[in-house]
């Protein structure tokens, strides 16, 4: 039991809990966005990926770290554009489509990667963001070191995640979007054109998975693997579910898995003579369970995956 | 009639080969109710939503107040004064009352809602109309009429002063509707000018100032309700005379299905208690309610999709337990159930697919299906029947209402029941309609078939029906004989007081 103690009196896993989320928030908050208009995007994995590979590119090449994100910005937008081509205009299968943007998206960051930088022993490496020293909060005890040693795009991807539960609750885009996942047609008679809302939610959710992906470049390492991102866009997709398509809940959400995760890491360390495969898993099968103990309660957007066609019922 | 705020001069549409608006004029004046009349498919809910700018017109223009309203432009329509109360609600389940009302109603890129504004104007708006409902219920925890009040609010938020209502009583009550209408014409005399769309007799002459008649996209008639009646509106609208047909005296036989004592809880709720009834050959059985009595749950566990808690159930005298899906259509017992769309039929299947669903043993050969004998036997229901619109192995998603309940009639009919139960079978079905499926009821009643009628709609329920019990919060009235009934009677029965059915008739 002191084992745990220890782990949870260890500024290090507060600190390593908001790093390893911080991916995990701007793509859940991405991913919200869109099926709360109505659109499940399933190129979330894909889109992070590439988002990882051209920030770290663009960095690789002299611009500097912002500039980094929002190359990695625009061509989440730009793979936004694509899925919306596929679900909105043509209507097509929102899960297919997605899956499509994926590995498309996956495989083209590697040619990409591959094309500028060739096979080497040790993968050239960027100077990622550094944590901000911010006066008086980073020098308290524990409370310093644990929460205040982050670099810039985590305290981004809290501010991030309040907005946008300020923009989805309380502004008539907010109310628009709302009303375009749960009954385009509502949203059509009304005057809202539900066409434009899903292409806004979409690219601007797409952006933001890809600014997820740019965090694990330009601050969590500083180097580029074709497979880094490891599954973390399927987990979005499950936060979102878990959060039950609600910015504040989702931040939650991802806090919670990094948690498990964190704390799985360690607990390996100490630990003797249990594979560490089994600490690897945990996280998952924490997040199974959660996932059944919330979604039984959660309210689905009812036109998820509908795709709107004007003039039909 | 004042000066005009409405216009429809000439409009025509046309979908493929059906001409479904031909050269349509029509007016409406201030503080004047307008009923457009006409059976499912005269093209109703093409010109209004062309009114509304969902459509497009080929021909013809829609001036208000003497402008002309661009074509196509729902913003323009709600701009102008227009307010649409759509059949299949356009509302958010998820979403607040309030919420819905506010949609689309605020600049889009405003940083924020002006919530509590909003509210007071709804509030003031719901009070002036007497549409009461909470501001901050989620629509999806609301009843029907509810919901519908929402809609009409959400059109008068809009500072609608034209109101078009599609079949705004399909989905209501019969207290609901009433109420409905009452409030109508509150709205009338507030000075708001409003157009239903229906295909009930009952409610038009009750209402309207003014029926304008549609058949096959043309304008038929138009009659001041005070100078017409019901038969002359049923031939205009139909064409022709249409005779709902009459129940001839029998002699029922023995007693086939019967229930004593029966009880239901749903979730610690107790849906029936103490039901009875005896069913015999040859007769129709009416249980006449208002709809959310105990109807569903009671057609249910007839139907095999419900274990009953408690009580007897005996098929052709003999006990018998919980009963199946299956055990019910070997049994013999047809069914027509209330949710036609969602218990009766799969719309995306085709026709011959659901004539045999339920006895797809018998049109399977070595584990595969008999595809030629079931597109027979749908060929031979759309002839008998006379189902319209569709052949064998078309959707029956595409069917209309009442040829979908020709078919569900059908495919139990030919089978030969000995005992059918019929819950709601002509709701929402236009005249026509109506006449062929009671028609058909009244067939299978001669062959000897036992049907329990289930029906709020009195009128129905007195020209079928040898018995009549009322369903009230769950119970079961005695039985009344269709000699001794009255619309008064019935209206006390459904009403709970059975102090006049004589305690002689309840046995059995």
């Amino acid at each position: 039991m002191s084992v745990v103690f220890d782990i949870l009196a260890s500024a290090g896993l507060w600190a390593a809990i908001l790093r390893i989320a911080t991916p995990l928030i701007f793509g859940t908050l991405g991913a919200l966005l869109c099926e709360r208009a109505g659109v499940l995007n399933l190129g979330i994995e894909g889109i992070m990926t590439f988002g990882a590979m051209i920030g770290w590119l663009a960095v690789f090449h002299g611009a500097d770290l912002w500039t980094g994100v929002l190359v990695a910005a625009i061509s989440g937008a730009l793979f936004g554009v694509l899925h919306s081509l596929l679900t909105v205009t043509l209507g097509l299968s929102q899960h297919v489509s997605g899956l499509g943007v994926t590995l498309f998206a996956s495989s083209f960051s590697y040619y990409v990667f591959r094309l500028v930088v060739p096979v080497a022993g040790t993968p050239p490496t960027v100077m990622p963001f550094q944590p901000i020293d911010i006066p008086a909060l980073s020098s308290l005890p524990f409370i310093g070191p644990a929460f205040f040693t982050q670099t810039a795009p985590t305290y981004l991807a809290i501010v991030v995640a309040l907005i946008m539960a300020y923009i989805i609750f309380r502004t008539p885009v907010g109310l628009a979007i709302r009303m375009t996942g749960e009954n385009p047609h509502a949203a059509e008679a009304q005057g809202v054109n539900p066409m434009k809302v899903r292409y806004g939610a979409v690219i601007v959710g797409s952006a933001l998975m890809a600014v997820g992906g740019a965090f694990l470049t330009l601050s969590a390492f500083n180097s580029f693997f074709p497979t880094m991102v490891q599954g973390r866009g399927w987990i979005c997709i499950a936060l979102v579910v878990f959060a039950s398509w609600r910015p504040g809940r989702a931040l939650f959400g991802a806090l919670l898995f990094a948690f498990f995760d964190a704390f799985q890491l360690r607990l390996q360390t100490v630990v003797e003579g249990v594979p560490y495969q089994i600490f690897l898993m945990t996280p998952y099968i924490l997040s199974i369970f959660a996932l059944a103990l919330m979604a039984r309660r959660a309210r689905v957007p009812q036109a998820l995956m509908q795709p709107y066609r004007r003039g039909e019922r | 009639m004042t000066t005009p705020v409405l216009d429809i001069i000439g409009v025509s549409k046309r979908f493929g080969d059906t001409l479904a608006n031909d050269g349509i004029s029509m007016s409406l004046g201030k503080g004047e109710i307008v009923a457009l009349l006409g059976e499912n498919g005269a093209g109703k809910t093409t010109l209004m939503s062309i009114l509304f700018g969902h459509y497009v017109p080929d021909d013809g223009q829609i001036r208000i107040d003497g402008e002309e309203l661009p074509p196509g432009k729902p913003r323009a329509a709600i701009g102008a004064g227009v307010g649409m109360v759509h059949q299949h609600f356009s509302l958010a389940s998820n979403l607040t009352v309030l919420e819905n009302v506010m949609t689309g109603t605020e600049q889009l890129w405003k940083l924020w809602s002006a919530t509590q504004q909003a509210r007071r104007k709804l509030v003031r708006i719901a009070e002036r109309f007497g549409l009461k409902v909470d501001p901050d219920a989620r629509l999806g925890d609301l009843s029907v009429g509810e919901q519908q009040r929402v809609e009409i609010l959400k059109a008068l938020y809009n500072d609608a002063r034209i109101l078009i209502l599609d079949e705004p009583t399909a989905v209501l009550t019969n207290i609901e509707a009433e109420r409905l209408f009452a409030t109508l014409k509150d709205m009338a005399r507030q000075g708001l000018s409003l157009i239903f769309i229906s295909h009930k007799l009952d409610e038009v002459m009750a209402t309207a100032h003014r029926i304008v008649v549609l058949r096959g996209g043309k304008v038929v008639a138009e009659r001041k309700a005070s100078e017409s009646n019901k038969a002359e509106l049923a031939e205009l609208m139909v064409g022709r005379r249409v005779m709902r047909p009459v129940r001839e005296p029998s002699t029922p036989g023995a007693v086939v299905l019967e229930v004593r004592d029966l009880g239901v809880r749903i979730g610690g709720v107790e849906r029936l208690k103490d039901i009875g009834f005896a069913l015999r050959e040859g007769e129709v059985l009416g249980i006449i309610g208002v709809s959310g009595n105990g109807q569903v749950p009671l057609a249910r566990v007839l139907s095999g999709t419900l274990a009953r808690t408690s009580g007897e159930l005996l098929l052709y005298g003999e006990a018998v337990g919980h009963l199946s899906v299956g055990d019910v259509v070997d049994a013999g017992i047809g069914r027509v159930p209330e949710d036609r769309n969602g218990e009766g039929v799969i719309g995306e299947m085709s026709i011959w697919e659901n004539a045999v669903l339920e006895r797809l043993p018998a049109y399977s050969h070595n584990g595969l299906v008999d595809r030629k004998a079931g597109m027979a036997f749908a060929r031979s229901i759309i002839d008998a029947f006379d189902v319209r619109g569709g052949t064998p192995a078309s959707r029956t998603r595409l069917l209309s209402g009442g040829n979908m309940q020709k078919l569900i009639l059908g495919r139990n009919l030919s089978h030969r029941p000995r005992i059918l139960i019929a819950a709601q079978p002509a709701r929402g079905l236009d005249e026509g309609a109506v006449a062929a499926v009671h028609t058909r009821i009244l067939e299978a009643r001669k062959a000897g078939t036992a049907v329990l009628l289930i029906s709020e709609d009195l009128d129905e329920v007195i020209s079928l029906a040898d018995r009549i019990q009322a369903i009230v919060g769950g119970r079961l009235s005695p039985p009344l004989d269709a000699g001794r009934v009255d619309a008064r009677r019935l209206g006390l029965m459904m009403s709970g007081d059975w102090s006049h059915v004589a305690e002689a008739a309840h046995a059995p």
